[in-house]
């Protein structure tokens, strides 16, 4: 592995790019010559129609070739020096590929720019849980492949599929992938028993009083409470929130430019509620109800509903939404922002009190010498001391690519064995690396400590697990 | 049509075949009611004297002056009592002390003549003239089974029989003080003597074991200035009865038409043992005419003739309050009481008459604190009871409801049949509503909860010799637990599945909720309950959320239930070691989990992360280890074992107490003897 240090000013990195994504069904175009209807979609659109078809046909080549050794699992990847492929089938017989180039390093000999291509650095694992995830978004907004071509023919599929693809693949950010791409996890607030039964409670009687709302999830500072949602569903939907609208509407925030909708409305209830789907000025009499329609249980009941989602108090980012299955009109808006809007005014101060108590309990110990990624499988249940704030476009690991890419190695070893394994990585300049998995429960930590020797750090993790996971079984 | 009542509703004695006398039929909402056995005595007339004892609860009929008989008869009392006596002219009043002991009679207005009461023999008569010369006694009461209270037109007497046997009284107290009429409180010993010209100026007395306090004085107001200086204020507008605890005047403060009200209303005075006397409540009738009071079950009720229907009020209800006194509306629409037969007499059946209906609101009624209603005409005495259920559909607003039926003697069974039906249709309540039910239920049951605490506290404390007065609390049926609420409602409810499971799981959570609102620890049960109803319609995430956030709290039956729940959500193991390992008492049912799962090792390395492993049982494991037909994990503990045997005994066979020879004859078979561990030598 090349060094950083010795490269000095010579030399420059290239992140991973993508270059290109496309979705086929091979039973579309079976006939020699049909081939290009077998392409659903293909990015980038500009690329000639024949190396389309070649591309694709290659893949499927590798795919079939691949069944003859494991019929139930073909090949997920490829590796070649200058890029690597990856190969889903979501639907059956509807093939997503994603083709990354590795990333480089330029140097500079006799003046001439050099590429060394790093054909080791990408984790399998890590970007085909990438690709996994534009499939499960693409299928939260539009529903799966298969009812869209039963209700309009291949020609709805493909317009579909170009309107979501040709802006969601923007927003990949394939240079800051990692561990937690593969996780995929939720964030839960921690909060005492009596007021989560008063959110438990106000659901309830909101769900009763607003009968076309069908499941409400309650999240506070991007922290899931409480989800009526079945966990698959909610996994990607935490996502989106997240990763997307709610960072949308944070930075107008930030920037002081939120627009002030209460101030006009005379004998409103003191309260901060607003709509970040739907309508934004509910006394606007022309304002558009329109509301993001998702799919879920798609496996089951397939349901088509709208998704609304209310925020409390903009500083304190306390959201609810909703998911309402027939379409909701101005007069239900109104209606849910008198019963929530206050509601969540009252809810917020306790959950606020909640949230400092928290803020104490974690601040108590100082900055500790380690950092850890928490996951359990179970619950999808994720914590990251590693990670800063997640921004609309990266999730930033703090600590160096190198000890992210340990991390994705030991997770890797771990996925291929049942087994509880903990491994104990020395990493460079001093750095510890320690993984455990612990029934469905997987830890890492990171630990920087001068000449700390194998024994101490297993004390140290310890410890952690002590003061961090003490109400759950966790094997030592 | 008539409904099955619950057993606790039912009137005493109704099942006596006396005649349909308590046969309710078409009772239209009647919240008031006769008792079903009333006392039956021979009506007034020429010859027969009938006298009432507000005391003892008795009525007397006197034949002849008493010389043809007195029979005397109490509600409690099952068979009545008769004698005779001497007729020595016409009996002015006639009461027994407390428990029957001194009969004390009344003949003239200048004395009271005595008799020591022993069945079936003859005692000779005493008699006490009153002191206050040229006064007239207006009546008597007794305070206890020995002593007695004159009243006279100048004052009162307070007189005690010291030994009965002796046959005289001794004077304890007496006080001068002009009355005009006088009104006794047996529950409360007080005696209210009405005084002044206008009679509106009331001074009550308090009695207990010899002695007489004067409380302080108090004045009526009257609705408008009196004309001429008479009697303004006549006894039959006064009540006096105790209300929750404590005393009250009642005052029926008549429609007058100078002042603007709209019509007559109750005005009761708190009168405490200490402090003053005042004003604290305003009972609106809304009519005019002639009015009764009664005091059943801590409620004020008013009977109006002209209308013949009642009203209740309750003071512990949400009135208006304006700064000094409270002003209540009656709770329900005015009711007739219900319709009344009366009972052919026993013996006479034979006539085989049809029961005659009891003309109610009859203008021969006198009524009696607190409940008594007597007709002299027909010869009845009854006790006015209300009746909880028709109350039920009559008070819409539930909470208000609830407020109402917590504070009656009877309310359990209709408490809860409230409970059931606003969780079924038809009316089914909102979530709210029930959330305000189950908080207002509960607040009565932490009440009781904390009474019961502090009494354990201070009974285990040896606290007991400095207080005295502290009794055991008493559990009213107001006290709505968690098994009753289980048992009649909740399980019923969510059994008959008729409700969406949305709204059984809110309700549920909605119990929890209040609960925890008001710190009780929550059953076991009801978290079966939730568990229960969530796996019957798959909602195995909601399940997770909950446990997640610990809603349902850890226990040792709880893990047991999610552990027999693994089958069919496997992340219910996961759960289960959770809540085994926080509740920190259970490292033997964690042992036990992971070797029923063949994670020996991990159940091994457990014992050892608790400092446990020197007293397992190595058969236990290497018998599981065996089952997991895996030779690696059998090798490596059979391989710990035999160190453990060498660190506690020097040597690293198994004891024969261990029975582990099956295992070690395994281990040679599959690795060869020169695999066992040689003991190390020194």
């Amino acid at each position: 592995r090349p060094s950083m240090a010795a490269a000095g000013g010579q030399e420059k990195q290239l992140a991973p790019v993508l270059l290109s994504f496309f979705i086929y069904n091979p039973k579309l175009g079976p006939k020699e010559g049909e081939e290009e209807k077998k392409i659903l979609f293909y990015h980038p659109n500009e690329v000639e129609k024949n190396e389309k078809i070649r591309n694709v046909g290659l893949c499927e080549a590798i795919v079939q070739f691949t069944r003859t050794f494991s019929p139930t699992k073909p090949a997920k990847s490829l590796h070649t020096q200058k890029n690597r492929q990856f190969f889903h089938e979501p639907e059956e017989n509807f093939w997503m590929v994603m083709v990354v180039r590795n990333p480089i390093i330029e140097k500079h000999k006799d003046g001439k720019p050099v590429y060394e291509y790093q054909e080791e650095e990408l984790l399998d694992k890590v970007y085909s849980s990438v690709l996994q995830q534009c499939y499960s978004m693409y299928k939260l907004f539009n529903g799966t492949f298969l009812k869209a071509m039963e209700d309009g023919g291949v020609k709805a599929l493909k317009e579909r599929l170009e309107k979501f693809f040709h802006r969601y693949l923007q927003t990949l950010h394939l240079q800051s992938c990692d561990l937690l791409d593969v996780f995929c996890g939720i964030s839960f607030f921690p909060l005492d028993k009596m007021t989560y039964l008063k959110i438990q409670s106000f659901i309830n009687r909101m769900e009763e009083s607003l009968n076309i709302v069908k499941y409400t999830a309650f999240l506070y500072n991007d922290q899931l409470i409480w989800s009526g949602l079945e966990q698959d569903d909610m996994r990607i939907l935490y996502k989106y929130l997240t990763t997307s609208l709610f960072p949308r509407h944070m930075e107008p925030e930030l920037a002081g430019r939120d627009s002030p909708i209460r101030a006009e409305m005379p004998g409103n209830l003191q309260h901060y509620g607003r709509f970040l789907t739907g309508p934004l000025n509910l006394n606007d009499p022309e304002a558009k109800c329109r509301f993001p329609k998702i799919f879920v249980n798609t496996d089951d009941t397939y349901e088509e509903l709208h998704l609304i989602v209310y925020k409390g108090i903009s500083s304190l980012s306390l959201f609810n939404f909703t998911v309402a299955s027939i379409p909701p009109t101005l007069e239900f808006c109104r209606k849910l922002d008198s019963i929530v809007g206050p509601q969540l005014t009252v809810l917020a101060s306790d959950i606020c009190e909640q949230y400092n108590i928290n803020k104490r309990i974690s601040g108590a110990e100082k900055e500790p010498q380690f950092k850890f990624i928490y996951f359990n499988h179970m619950n999808l249940a994720e914590k990251s001391t590693i990670h800063m704030r997640k921004t609309p476009s990266v999730s930033l690991a703090s600590v160096h690519p190198d000890l992210m890419k340990i991390l994705g190695d030991i997770n890797s070893d771990f996925s291929r064995a049942d087994e509880d394994e903990e491994i104990i990585v020395k990493a460079m300049s001093d750095y510890w690396v320690v993984g455990k998995k612990s029934d469905q429960r997987e830890l890492y930590v990171i630990l920087n400590q001068k000449n700390a020797n194998l024994i101490e750090v297993n004390e140290e993790v310890k410890k952690l697990c002590a003061t961090q996971f003490n109400n759950i079984f966790f094997l030592d | 049509m008539s409904r099955e009542a619950p057993p606790e509703e039912e009137a005493p004695g109704g099942g006596e075949g006396e005649g349909g006398g308590g046969e309710r039929q078409g009772d239209g909402g009647c919240y008031l009611a006769l008792c079903a056995r009333p006392v039956h005595f021979e009506k007034a007339n020429a010859v027969n004297c009938v006298f009432f004892d507000e005391a003892n609860k008795q009525v007397f009929a006197v034949r002849s002056g008493g010389a043809t008989g007195v029979v005397v008869k109490g509600l409690e009392d099952k068979t009545p009592i008769s004698f005779r006596m001497e007729d020595k002219g016409e009996v002015k009043c006639i009461k027994f002390s407390l428990g029957n002991k001194i009969l004390a009679v009344q003949r003239t207005l200048k004395n009271v003549d005595f008799l020591n009461f022993i069945p079936d023999s003859h005692q000779l008569e005493y008699t006490q003239e009153c002191k206050t010369k040229n006064a007239n006694i207006l009546g008597f009461c007794w305070t206890s089974s020995t002593e007695i209270v004159f009243i006279t037109d100048q004052g009162i007497e307070f007189y005690q029989v010291v030994l009965p046997e002796k046959r005289n009284l001794k004077l304890l107290k007496n006080q001068s003080i002009n009355v005009n009429w006088y009104m006794y409180c047996p529950e409360s010993s007080v005696i209210l003597l009405s005084t002044t010209v206008l009679g509106n100026v009331l001074q009550p007395f308090y009695f207990k074991s010899g002695t007489m306090s004067k409380l302080s004085k108090f004045e009526i107001e009257l609705p408008a200035a009196p004309k001429s200086s008479k009697l303004s204020l006549s006894e039959r507008d006064i009540a006096l009865a105790t209300i929750y605890g404590q005393l009250y005047v009642l005052y029926l403060r008549h429609h007058s038409r100078t002042s603007n009200s709209t019509g007559a209303e109750v005005v009761l005075y708190h009168l405490p043992r200490e402090g003053a006397c005042k004003k604290t409540h305003i009972l609106k009738l809304n009519r005019t005419g002639k009015f009764a009071l009664n005091v059943v079950d801590n409620l004020v009720v008013v009977h109006h003739q002209d209308t013949e229907t009642s009203v209740i009020f309750d003071i512990k209800l949400k009135g208006e309050f304006d700064g000094l006194t409270t002003i209540h509306q009656f709770v329900l629409p005015p009711r007739s009481i219900q319709p009344y037969q009366i009972p052919v007499a026993g013996p006479a059946a034979v006539t085989s008459q049809a029961p005659v209906p009891c003309k109610l609101y009859s203008s021969s009624w006198i009524v009696f604190q607190p409940d008594i209603i007597i007709s002299a005409s027909e010869g009845y005495l009854w006790n006015l009871q209300v009746k909880l259920e028709p109350v039920v559909n009559l008070l819409p607003d539930k909470g208000r409801l609830m407020d109402f039926l917590l504070q009656r003697k009877e309310c359990k069974m209709v408490i809860l049949a409230v409970c059931s039906q606003m969780l079924s249709e038809p009316g089914r309540g909102s979530l709210s509503v029930i959330a305000t039910v189950f908080d207002k239920l509960n607040h009565e049951y932490k009440k009781y909860l904390e009474a019961e605490q502090s009494y354990t506290l201070v009974v285990e404390g040896g606290q007991s010799r400095s207080n005295v007065l502290l009794k055991r609390p008493v559990r009213t049926q107001a006290v709505i637990d968690q098994s009753d609420m289980y048992t009649h409602v909740l399980s019923v409810f969510t059994e008959k599945k008729e409700a969406p499971h949305k709204f059984t799981i809110a309700v549920l959570m909605e119990y929890i909720r209040s609960l925890n609102q008001f710190q009780i620890a929550v059953q076991h049960y009801l978290y079966e309950l939730v568990i229960k109803t969530l796996v019957q319609h798959n909602l195995f995430y909601m399940l997770h959320q909950f446990l997640q956030y610990h809603v349902l709290s850890d226990s040792k039956p709880l893990a047991c239930l999610l552990l027999s729940l693994e089958s069919i959500y496997p992340p219910a193991h996961q759960l289960s070691l959770d809540m085994l390992k926080r509740l920190s008492t259970a490292n033997d049912e964690i042992v036990e989990v992971l070797l029923s799962k063949h994670h020996v090792l991990a159940a091994l390395r457990f014992i050892r992360g608790i400092g446990g492993h020197d007293s397992i049982s190595a058969r236990k494991f290497l018998d599981a280890a065996k089952q997991a037909e895996d030779d690696m994990l059998f090798y490596t503990i059979f391989r710990f074992f035999e160190q453990r045997n060498q660190r506690l005994r020097g040597n690293p066979s198994f004891t024969p107490g261990e029975h582990c020879e099956e295992h070690v004859t395994f281990f040679k078979q599959v690795f060869g003897e020169q695999a066992l561990m040689k003991p190390t030598t020194f």
